[in-house]
């Protein structure tokens, strides 16, 4: 295939949009330089060719990776795509066509620059999820467990099995501020939604009284004599503070919304 | 005492415990449960003195009858006293559990009236957590020393990981600072543990269903620097206590001064946080990494270099073993060039498969250069510019830090025969040359190198 350097692919920002945009440029054998989801930033000199979604299509290619490359590609596919890499549609697509054409070597091809960059993210990625498992900071209103984050990466697929895995029998969301993307999980089932803002009550007293048990628990367990800033700040960056309950500027009360109801967030009314 | 102060005072008294991890068994969740347990361990939060908060580490007690010297919570200490009750406890734990501030409850306690009446305090917080909550988190519990063998038993069967304090490396200093702890009656549990461990594993290989006993298996945990006890002595009984009882791990504790003693370092001792960190290193090599103790101390050096981490130590005294070639070397000898570590190693590896490695193909894969390019060669050549020359290579091992520790070897506090990665080269033998170089020429480096005070 020829590579064409400026034929750009618009697609409506889903995977499955994704995966018929690699499908459109095999059967039309026509290379993209540009793959992305958002529209009307294109430049004059550009072709520029919106890619419907077809879910037959997306199928077709996704079932290609296991086949073609191995099922551990299709994982890795669905992890690029949660990275916060701008670049990460083309970098997803080139992956492919290596893929394509080495097989499964193509996942350990660390030092290629498509492969290697692409890794990195999805380590990224990973790590940022691993940290927010613990970092997360639920708040119980009328019995729902409340958390917003402001993750880089889209975390909430990962942290959505984590967190119904480990609390199966409560109702609780995760509110994704970057991403304006929610989990929401009741004993009966996990909903991923995308969600503009939340609103919130005022936190009750038997909260409050908890999350001073925790601060004072906090403030106790370090020793004066090891006191390292830097040491916490590598394990625990500045970015993931403030909506961690330990610190007074914690201000998850009132998240994004200054609407304060009284009422348990609507997405969870929805979701019953 | 309300629950805030009990809180303070009994989280105040178990701080100077070190582990707090939560690895070792992954368990998922289950219905009807609350709970479940990963693996690699999860951190919730570190505190302002870099350390991680997996579980909520806490005392039942901080009343004691012992005497222990080091300890803030011995009987003469004149500090509050109270004990939570069991189900003020299991509730504080399940409601920090279910805001997600803790992966589980990290359980110990000073001796209130005698061991067992101790223990059966500690193990009804568990079955409470286990029975009454649905609690499938994390627990890790330390027992007593002392107590009666069927309460570790018990305690066995509610805990993911169980611990006996060694406290001290040696039986001279256990009875000297610990005159009512007995080595038999830390050592009794710890062998009780771990060999019911290893029969739990042939009788869960025969009833799939059978209770499990400490899944996440056992660590222990000594204190540094309260006594004068050499390295040597403290990573001989560590590579013992790992080979004997398969331990999982074993915890270094700088020591903190909390009490004016003969027997003790004074108030105003730091605590020998760089000696902690080299222990650890040394762990790390023992556990990860597959040296010996013998490897990293000998009697001749019984104390690891505060200068030099241990594995540089090492290579610099084996300099014969080296370079290695990247593209071939195994994966137990990758690990052992300095620089290169567990992750590193795993990606060397992986890569080769898709290709041969060059050094710039290195620096992609994430593999820091700084200390292995003096170890390695790719394609059977050295990095561009390194310099072999011992003196050079020692300096470049060396961090930031560790260099400006080292007008303080002239100032006399450390002395020179204390370091011995750097006196094995610069001592007596002295190598012209390690192996050939790509540049030979030694530059500006070597002119500087009195400055540092390395060569004598």
């Amino acid at each position: 295939m020829n590579s064409e350097t400026n034929l750009v692919y618009v697609y409506d920002g889903t995977i499955e949009g994704f995966l018929c945009c690699v499908y459109e440029s095999f059967v039309r054998r026509r290379v993209p330089s540009v793959i992305s989801c958002a529209r009307g930033q294109t430049m004059f000199f550009e072709e520029t060719e919106w890619i419907a979604t077809d879910i037959a299509h997306s199928d077709k290619v996704y079932a290609s990776l296991a086949e073609k490359i191995c099922p551990e590609a299709q994982d890795f596919i669905r992890l690029s795509f949660l990275t916060q890499r701008a670049d990460k549609e083309i970098l997803m697509y080139r992956f492919i066509c290596i893929g394509y054409r080495v097989g499964r070597k193509v996942l350990d091809m660390l030092t290629d620059d498509t492969v290697g960059t692409l890794i990195k993210a999805v380590r990224n990625l990973q790590r940022e999820a691993h940290l927010l498992m613990g970092f997360v900071r639920f708040t119980i209103y009328d019995g729902v467990m409340v958390s917003c984050i402001s993750p880089q990466n889209s975390v909430l697929p990962l942290l959505s099995d984590h967190f119904s895995d480990r609390y199966p029998e409560e109702s609780f969301l995760i509110y994704d501020k970057t991403h304006q993307m929610a989990v929401v999980h009741k004993p009966e089932g996990t909903l991923l939604t995308s969600m503009r803002e939340i609103a919130l009550p005022p936190i009750e007293d038997s909260e409050k009284a908890y999350r001073t048990l925790w601060q004072c628990f906090y403030q106790t367990i370090a020793i004066e004599a090891r006191e390292n800033p830097k040491c916490r700040l590598t394990h625990m960056p500045r970015r993931f503070w403030h909506n961690m309950t330990e610190f007074d500027l914690c201000t998850d009360q009132t998240p994004v919304s200054t609407e304060v109801t009284g009422e348990v967030p609507d997405a969870v009314r929805e979701f019953e | 005492m309300d629950i805030l102060e009990k809180l303070a005072v009994l989280s105040d008294a178990a701080k100077y415990d070190v582990a707090c991890t939560s690895s070792g068994v992954d368990r998922n969740g289950q219905s009807g449960k609350i709970g479940s347990a990963a693996a690699c361990g999860i951190c919730h939060s570190f505190a302002a003195d870099g350390r991680c908060i997996s579980l909520l580490k806490v005392l039942m007690s901080n009343c004691c009858v012992y005497d222990c010297k080091y300890c803030v919570n011995r009987v003469s200490a004149d500090t509050p006293r109270t004990s939570f009750t069991p189900d003020e406890l299991a509730d504080l734990t399940i409601q920090f559990y279910r805001r997600n501030y803790i992966e589980g409850l990290f359980l110990s306690s000073g001796v209130l009236k005698n061991p067992d009446y101790t223990m059966e305090r500690m193990i009804e917080v568990i079955r409470l957590l286990r029975e009454k909550y649905n609690f499938n988190g994390y627990v890790h519990v330390k027992t007593i020393p002392g107590a009666d063998p069927s309460l570790v038993d018990r305690m066995g069967l509610l805990a993911d990981r169980m611990s006996v304090n060694i406290e001290l490396p040696t039986e001279a200093s256990l009875l000297r600072l610990a005159p009512q702890k007995s080595p038999k009656a830390v050592i009794d549990p710890m062998s009780r543990i771990s060999s019911r461990i290893r029969e739990n594993s042939s009788e869960r290989s025969a009833f799939r269903h059978a209770p499990k006993f400490a899944p996440a298996g056992q660590s222990t945990q000594m204190i540094v620097g309260a006594s004068p006890d050499s390295d040597l002595k403290i990573l001989r009984l560590s590579q013992g206590l790992y080979r004997t009882y398969s331990l999982k791990r074993v915890f270094f504790s700088a020591y903190t001064p909390v009490v004016e003693d003969k027997n003790l370092p004074s108030l105003l001792t730091a605590p020998p946080l760089l000696r902690e960190h080299r222990l650890y290193q040394a762990d790390w090599l023992m556990r990860f990494y597959g040296f010996s103790a013998e490897e990293i101390v000998s009697p001749k050096h019984p104390n690891l270099s505060l200068i030099v981490d241990p594995k540089c130590s090492w290579a610099l005294r084996n300099m014969d073993r080296f370079p290695v070639e990247i593209n071939k070397a195994s994966y137990e000898t990758l690990l052992r060039v300095p620089g290169i570590g567990v992750t590193g190693a795993r990606r060397i590896i992986q890569a080769r498969r898709a290709g041969t490695l060059d050094f710039d193909g290195l620096r992609k894969l994430g593999i820091v250069l700084k200390r292995a390019r003096f170890f390695i060669t790719c394609r059977g050549k050295c990095d561009e510019g390194v310099v072999i020359h011992p003196d050079v290579i020692t300096r470049s091992l060396l961090s930031k830090r560790e260099l400006e520790m080292l007008p303080a070897i002239r100032g006399g506090q450390i002395r020179f025969e204390d370091v011995p990665g750097i006196s094995a080269i610069t001592g007596g033998h002295r190598p012209e040359k390690l192996y050939i170089s790509a540049q030979t020429t030694i530059g500006e480096e070597d002119e500087q190198r009195n400055e540092f005070g390395i060569c004598v």
